[in-house]
């Protein structure tokens, strides 16, 4: 995975609560097989008109907001569906990082499988951001993420709280699968004291 | 001794690792496996060369992009026969069992998984699925999982999990006559919001719970993702056992009395603290309609329209007038003064034997209204058998409704049943966002009784009207 360590970018505005990840990426994109190659799918039928044209009402769609790569988000980004392809669709859209008051768990776990950094801010710092997004053409934030800490040009600075374990695996762009394998003892064990009929432990393998 | 949850009880029991302020590794009893959310992740393993380590734990099968029209035509969207094509590949090279279009088996993950015995009280299960909480209502913990965890749960077994906080929602009363588990969990996710459970295992108890099906418990599970949860569950008792036992999957004998022994167990010790609770009387719930984007935009089937000025926060009132605006709406309308085009009954939610039996007292004897098309959408192959052995599939065709084969269909609409831009929808399915059934399609989400009955008035109806009757 992709290590994520400290980055600098500019900041696209989504005023809505409740994105859930069937506006992210509608269900006509998850026919595919390929883990790639969703840019076109984000937002789609926010993004776009019947006719396949951008749709000038979507805030994002606008020329100041071209090259975004942190998405400024609202409460419960991300409910609804398991499918990793709305972060992977955010990621192949451009996006690093993603600021909102609260997220849905099971989108907020797929972030970090794909070197996406969802952050919770609280209520009135993502207010304040919004306001300064749309007043600072091109506002840019850096987001540091060994210090936790977001800023600005205008001198904001923000701190963050994330699980040090998450953290760490950014930041060394760990494997979660080959991590768990070094565990793999462990796992033989489990499993043979199920084998032995422990009980209430796997019962399907009996 | 400490008093424990049902979910303290499961998650201790399955415990591979642990260290204090980190994920815990969490052994995976039941991996279900669709054709949607599991190519990457067999790709992932093929590049890593990986195998899976229990396939036997492993079950698959295809729901969300099937067809639901006659079984022995061609597939006609070329993308969606790829990815059938590729689970199918992908079940053949890493072994796993695969329960096909052409096999008796087949239907929705979270319906084939209890029908055929898989899913038992005090099991870990997994599927790369929001409704993977389905399985909840067997006292088990269940919960959806991304592609990448799928990769995981294949090659390992095993998942990383922070630990939940745990929640219980108390139902106090029973359920009035022509009010359904459907309308419970509608009115509890209005109640709590649809972010009121982020972070929680959700434990429904209390006596309307206690009173509920088995079939009816998976209802209420079904939803708990759309009140945010990571899972929701209900305690086994006799009616669990009852269902059980017989099925394929299921011990025998001696082995059968053995298990539930052991599962009696597992209920939450009395005077377990959870970390919420919260209890609500149901004794007087009127059925409920969804009117809005999300399944917590709820309200009675008596009630209208809400008037967005009237919401506490300027977000609220903006996601209001937003849905409102979508749905084409106003402020204010009678609920049962909407006219409806088309009529979804299927699902996870509710496509179960009992859900078709309950549509199908109402549909029978009467018509769909003209100008309304309704599709009853059976969960399974082996729900669909049941029902044309109760006649049930005749009800229906005679009240003109379409009768077809087992899949995800119209709730999600990734196969050809879709709905049109403007069409107005009263759906048995668990999301009504937007576009959710097809693009510029408004769908309202009800019981299978109410989907019947409105089909049949053309616009929404109070069922218990017609209950009475």
């Amino acid at each position: 995975m992709k290590r994520f360590t400290r980055f600098e970018g500019t900041v696209a505005p989504l005023d809505l609560v409740n994105v859930d990840t069937d506006q992210i990426i509608p269900k006509q994109f998850l026919k595919r097989i390929e883990r790639t190659g969703f840019e076109d799918a984000l937002f789609f039928d926010w993004r776009f008109k019947a006719d396949g044209t951008l749709n000038p009402a979507f805030e994002m769609n606008a020329d100041r907001y071209k090259g975004v790569s942190v998405l400024l988000a609202r409460t419960n980004f991300g409910c609804g569906s398991s499918r990793e392809h709305a972060p992977w669709a955010l990621s192949d859209y451009g996006f690093r990082a993603i600021l909102a008051p609260s997220f849905a768990d099971i989108f907020f776990n797929n972030c970090f499988k794909n070197g996406l950094l969802p952050i919770v801010l609280d209520e009135a710092t993502v207010d304040d951001l919004f306001n300064r997004v749309r007043e600072t053409e091109g506002y840019r934030l850096t987001i540091d993420l060994e210090n936790n800490r977001i800023t600005a040009d205008d001198g904001l600075e923000i701190h963050f709280d994330l699980d040090p374990f998450r953290k760490k695996c950014l930041l060394e762009g760990l494997d979660d699968i080959g991590l768990t394998l070094q565990h793999e003892a462990r796992i033989d064990e489990y499993e043979k004291s199920f084998e032995l009929g422990k009980p209430g432990s796997s019962p399907a393998t009996h | 001794m400490k008093r424990r949850t049902l979910f303290d009880k499961i998650w201790e029991n399955h415990l591979v690792y642990e260290e204090e302020d980190k994920p815990s590794l969490i052994y995976v009893d039941l991996h279900l496996v669709h054709e949607v959310t599991s190519p990457q992740a067999f790709e992932g393993m093929r590049l890593a060369g990986r195998h899976v380590r229990r396939p036997e734990l492993t079950v698959a099968t295809m729901d969300h992009n099937v067809p639901t029209w006659d079984r022995s035509l061609p597939i006609t969207d070329p993308i969606s026969l790829k990815q059938i094509n590729t689970l199918e590949n992908n079940c053949r090279e890493f072994g796993i069992q695969l329960y096909g279009l052409d096999s008796p088996r087949q239907g929705i993950v979270h319906v084939i998984g209890p029908e055929l015995g898989l899913t038992q009280p005090g099991m870990t299960i997994v599927c790369g699925d929001s409704h993977t909480s389905t399985h909840g209502a067997f006292g088990a913990l269940a919960f959806g999982i991304g592609t990448s965890e799928v990769e995981h749960v294949l090659s390992t077994q095993c998942l990383w999990q922070m630990k939940p906080k745990t929640f219980r929602i108390n139902i106090a009363g029973n359920l009035p006559t022509g009010v359904t588990a459907k309308d419970l969990i509608l009115f509890i996710i209005r109640s709590i919001g649809t972010d009121g459970a982020t972070g929680h295992v959700v434990e429904y108890a209390g006596q309307a719970i206690r009173n509920l099906s088995v079939e009816e418990r998976m209802t209420v599970c079904n939803m708990s993702i759309e009140g945010g949860a990571r899972a929701g569950m209900i305690a086994s008792d006799e009616k669990t056992y009852a269902y059980l036992e017989g099925r394929e999957g299921v011990a025998k004998g001696k082995e059968f009395d053995e298990r539930v022994q052991f599962w009696r167990t597992l209920p939450s010790d009395e005077d377990a603290k959870f970390d919420r609770d919260v209890t609500f009387n149901v004794s007087d719930l009127p059925p409920q309609v969804s009117w809005g984007t999300n399944p917590g935009m709820v309200t009675d089937v008596t009630g209208r329209i809400v008037d967005p000025d009237s919401l506490g926060t300027e977000n609220e009132r903006k996601a209001a007038k937003r849905a409102i605006e979508y749905m084409g709406l106003e402020p204010g309308k009678r609920i049962e003064d909407l006219n409806i085009d088309k009529v979804f009954i299927g699902s996870c939610t509710n496509s179960r034997i009992e859900d078709l039996r309950e549509a199908s007292r109402i549909a029978a004897g009467r018509h769909v209204a003209a100008g309304v098309s309704a599709l009853v959408v059976p969960g399974s192959q082996k729900v669909k058998a049941q029902a044309e052995k109760e006649g049930l599939d005749k009800i229906f065709t005679d009240a003109g409704f379409e009768w077809r084969e087992s899949g995800c269909s119209m709730c999600l609409g990734m196969n050809p049943d879709i709905l049109k831009p403007g069409e107005r929808c009263a759906s048995t399915s668990n999301r009504n966002f937007e576009g959710r059934q097809g693009a510029g399609g408004r769908t309202h989400l009800v019981s299978p009784a109410m989907a019947a009955a409105a089909a049949i008035a053309g616009h929404f109806v109070d069922v218990r009207n017609w209950e009475k009757a």
